[in-house]
């Protein structure tokens, strides 16, 4: 009989073999008072029918994951949403139409076309500009492109394509879209039983307590809206699959520091290339899991399992990272790694194998002669040490950004990006979340997180301490940025998974102890039952997690506490015998042998009741959430007013029209939104898109947009575009149209080109476009492409997204011309006019017509060289 | 002073060579292992001192081969060392089989990576 463990022993695990008794363990049912043979046959039919119980709820819940992503496929069609899917679903058509190698060596010259500024070289004759042209095509230096090979996370395109590809082979023809916009649901699917595989380790070893705490941890997950906002069907983007590789790589370590398996530690090493493959998101497991193993070691909880956890998946980890070509060399030289590799996860890995060293020597030396070499190996390693440091530290320093890049500086600073970088400051996503935000993604698990915390402390275990740290440094990070509640969203899973099964755990033990009481009359059976409730030692359970229950389960206990203390004492020798006996079958079951409180039983009722209602308002509003709030495609619209339903299909339009009507070759400028969906649909160059990998280019389409109309005409002609496009929501209130998104354009403008000054776009500090705009605001090309002819529609002008009229009402285009707007004048495409052959009233003027014809002909070779 | 600490030095060598020696011959075979592999890449990190690390992807695959065989064989070692409580029950060849494997995926991914 396994003597009831103190907790001394619970802490010292690290150092020891885990106890055996939990081995010996066979099954957690409540001791019932039966002879043990009986309660075991009876214990192992329990556990078959709860292992098919769990499969059964696993594939229901992977079938929720599923269903609740589908809002966006019943309510619009199976489109793809958003604008960064587009860019992936372009390149899996690639991929799909021309096999992987075509794939990797693809150099896509659609987008980010750039001709070289002509009027730097026009101080030269004409012979100079061909000899530089000649150059530049000679360079390749022609369009500027994207090489999709090298600037692309794989996995996403790869995992869909091999989809499609084994589909296609069983004779189920899908089509790559569909493929595509269903490959989130699936994974998602995925991902919540990868949360129950997670949650399962670390929850107190016990296998039905962890399966349960797994269970709800997985339901959790399969339903938080944080999640589903970026996997619902149609949101055809990295952190669809990303999400998944995540929590299965901290499965993989977490089950490998557990069984301290090699083969565990390869599949680790595997599923984190999947992961680097997969989103740049990697950085966060490869900061994490050395920051785990460092907390291991100075807690004191080394043990050769780490090493064997930590130390191949760093080899391994670092080689297959360099593997994929987006991030190459970065592996192992740049500072979000360089904290990684030679502060954060190479040190640690040379810490670890210090660590590992003075373990060995310590197991074969005496202890005398162990002191003796610990006094010599510090005195020389301290030397050394420092040698290494102060050399690092130069390293570092010398270079400007101390080596970190942009937005991982921004992630530490969160006002860097603000001050420095405006195109990331633009980007609503990265900005910091507003409290109301944290209850929309995360809901009733933001209060049970907390409880879920306490709960791994009591064991902490090594698995569960990572747990604690993955949610910790999640919620710091989500701070910074809404994008990132996305990682915090599992982690809050996991803690409010173990919390809630822990009350649940603790509520029913309550009422099952005392369940018998209420049935037995007999005062004979009352006093056995009293004495078994009494014998029950008197310590307090820390787990009453939820705010609502607590208040009143508090105050009950402490009386009753009271009264159960008082008739211990009386009754002596009697009652400790058999309370040891009682007492050793109450610490057979829960290995933290806590003795444990039995709640009263109105109380515990009343609380499971109050639970499932927490858990009926979370369902609902999660399920809300994903239909009303993340089910829009943004390519289409929908509005419900007294006379139906409304569908603005104005984007597709807008696409459709420009893939018709315009030459393959023509080039369309737009702001970078909307980069990626006209590759896509409408098949056109674009100069710049959603990618924003260099900033001068998008500020010279800012300062275009945002100059009047000639020296816009001059910079578009100069990047040989062809035709303008524009987003106007004035007509219908969309307000996610270019006139909000302006002021924006003129900042990241003015960021390069100092004589785009924002004070001048604001009358007051204010940004208006009514009479009492600037005129260097209603002369900008901006305003003028998108109020051409707006008068016409209700004769007043009136914008309903800013809600006044506009200032300049009546004026001409003299640069551009109209040649599309759409049935809601919400995407309107404009084309440039050639420059004319001869300048009517100008030359007049000019007397000697030597230099007018000089003249002429400047302006002419400034211009149209070609032609 | 001096004195005896050279004499400290001393005892503490002969205790350590006399507790290595006591250690069965098959985990001997394992550390020669170890220390043939970390003899090589600290060749290899010469040999780039010299030459410059021009193909880095070439440097960096023959570094990390050589410092993941070391791993793995100190992992192997500690799973097959019978005075580890923890690995009682895992038996030796379980444990060499996982190496393999794991030398198998490590040697693969260093083929592609060496160019």
């Amino acid at each position: 009989m396994p003597q009831p463990l103190n907790l001394n022993r619970i802490h010292r695990w690290g150092l020891q073999s885990p106890p055996a008794s939990h081995r010996l363990l066979p099954c957690l049912i409540q001791p019932s008072m039966a002879d043990p043979s009986e309660a075991k046959g009876e214990g192992s039919l329990r556990k078959a029918f709860g292992g098919v119980l769990g499969v059964f709820i696993l594939l229901l819940i992977g079938t929720l994951a599923f269903s609740i992503r589908l809002f966006s496929v019943i309510k619009y069609e199976s489109v793809i949403h958003e604008f960064d899917p587009y860019f992936n679903y372009r390149v899996t058509q690639f991929l799909t139409k021309n096999g992987i190698y075509d794939f990797w060596n693809w150099f896509d010259d659609r987008t980010w076309y750039y001709l070289e500024n002509m009027s730097t070289y026009c101080k030269n004759s004409d012979l100079d500009i061909v000899f530089e042209l000649m150059l530049l095509v000679i360079l390749d230096r022609y369009p500027l492109g994207r090489v999709i090979g090298g600037t692309v996370y794989p996995g996403l395109t790869l995992t869909a394509g091999s989809i499609w590809w084994l589909l296609n082979n069983l004779n189920i023809p899908l089509s790559v879209e569909t493929v595509c916009v269903f490959t989130a649901p699936i994974f998602s699917a995925n991902a919540a039983w990868a949360t129950y595989l997670l949650t399962k380790a670390p929850s107190h070893q016990f296998e039905v307590k962890g399966t349960g705490a797994g269970l709800t941890a997985a339901a959790l997950l399969a339903m938080v809206p944080s999640y589903i906002s970026r996997s619902v069907a149609g949101s055809y983007d990295n952190e669809a699959v990303a999400i998944f590789a995540l929590i299965f790589t901290f499965y993989l370590y977490i089950k490998t520091l557990n069984t301290g398996s090699l083969f565990y530690a390869t599949l680790n090493a595997l599923s984190y290339f999947y992961m680097v493959c997969s989103w740049g998101g990697y950085t966060f497991i490869i900061n994490l899991i050395p920051m785990h193993v460092l907390l291991c070691i100075v807690t004191g909880r080394y043990s050769s399992r780490l090493y064997i956890a930590y130390a191949p998946l760093v080899v391994l980890g670092t080689l297959l990272a360099s593997l994929v070509p987006v991030v190459g060399f970065n592996a192992v030289m740049t500072s979000e790694h360089f904290a990684s590799f030679l502060v954060k996860c190479q040190e640690v890995f040379i810490i670890l194998h210090v660590v590992a060293f003075v373990y060995y020597i310590k197991g074969i030396l005496s202890p005398k002669m162990f002191k003796v070499a610990m006094t010599l190996v510090v005195t020389i390693g301290i030397a050394v040490c420092s040698a290494v440091l102060a050399i690092l530290i130069a390293l570092v320093a010398s270079s400007p950004t101390k080596g970190w890049s942009g937005r991982s500086l921004s992630l530490l600073d969160p006002t860097y990006a603000s001050k420095y970088i405006p195109i990331i400051a633009s980007v609503s996503e990265h900005q910091p979340p507003t409290w109301p935000s944290y209850f929309m993604d995360i809901n009733v698990l933001a209060f049970l997180v907390p409880a879920g915390i306490v709960a791994c402390f009591l064991p902490l275990s090594d698995a569960s301490s990572f747990v604690i740290l993955y949610i910790a440094t999640s919620v710091y990070f989500s701070g910074v940025m809404v994008r990132l509640m996305l990682v915090l969203a599992p982690a809050a899973c996991i803690m409010s998974g173990i919390a809630l099964s822990e009350a649940f755990d603790a509520f029913t033990r309550s009422i099952k102890f005392q369940l018998p009481k209420l049935f037995e009359a007999s005062p004979s059976d009352a006093g056995d039952t009293n004495r078994g409730t009494q014998d029950e030692p008197t310590k307090v359970d820390n787990n009453t997690p939820t705010e609502k229950t607590e208040a009143t389960v508090k105050e009950r206990p402490s009386e009753k506490h009271r009264k159960k203390e008082k008739k211990k004492l009386e009754k002596g020798k009697e009652i400790k015998e058999k309370g040891k006996e009682n007492a050793d079958k109450v610490s057979n079951k829960p290995l933290n042998a806590k003795k444990l409180l039995v709640l009263p039983l109105e109380a515990s009722a009343v609380a499971i009741l109050l639970l499932i209602i927490l858990g009926a308002f979370y369902v609902v509003h999660c399920v809300w959430a994903a239909a009303e709030a993340y089910s829009a495609p943004s390519i289409v619209l929908t509005s419900h007013s007294h006379d139906g339903l409304h569908v603005f299909d104005d984007f597709r339009e807008a696409y459709a029209w420009l893939k018709h009507n315009t030459d393959v070759d023509d080039k369309v400028a737009s702001w970078w939104d909307y980069g990626y969906q006209t590759t896509a649909m409408a098949n056109r160059t674009v100069i710049v898109d959603n990618n924003t990998w260099n900033n001068t280019h998008i500020a010279t389409v800012g300062t275009a947009m945002s100059s009047p109309e000639k020296p816009a005409w001059d910079i578009f002609n100069s990047l040989d575009v062809k035709y303008v496009l524009v987003v106007f929501g004035g007509l219908v209130g969309y307000s996610s149209d270019d006139i909000n998104k302006f002021l924006w354009m003129v900042r990241i403008g003015g960021g390069v080109f100092p004589h785009i000054r924002e004070p001048d776009y604001l009358r007051d500090g204010q940004y208006r476009i009514d009479a009492h705009a600037t005129p260097t605001m209603l002369n900008c090309l901006m305003y003028k492409l998108s109020y051409y002819r707006f008068v016409e529609t209700d004769g007043k002008g009136f914008d309903r997204v800013r809600g006044t009229e506009i200032g300049k009402k009546h004026f001409r285009l003299t640069h551009f011309e109209e040649v599309f707007t759409t049935h809601h004048w919400m995407v309107r495409i404009y084309k440039l006019k050639s420059p004319k052959n001869r300048i009517r009233g100008k030359s007049k003027k000019k007397t000697n017509p030597k230099t007018t014809s000089k003249i002429n002909s400047n302006k002419n070779v400034k211009k149209n060289p070609w032609q | 002073m001096a004195k005896s600490s050279s004499s400290d030095a001393q005892a503490l060598i002969r205790s350590l060579r006399s507790a290595y020696a006591a250690t069965p011959t098959k985990l001997k075979i394992i550390d020669l292992y170890v220390v043939y592999a970390i003899t090589t890449a600290v060749i290899q990190i010469v040999y780039m001192g010299i030459v410059g690390s021009f193909p880095f992807n070439s440097f960096l695959s023959g570094i990390l081969s050589c410092v993941g065989t070391a791993v793995l064989a100190v992992c192997l070692r500690i799973q097959v060392n019978k005075e580890n409580k923890e690995f009682k029950d895992l038996s030796p060849e379980r444990a060499f089989a996982d190496f393999v494997l794991c030398n198998l995926v490590l040697h693969l991914v260093i083929m592609n990576f060496l160019g």
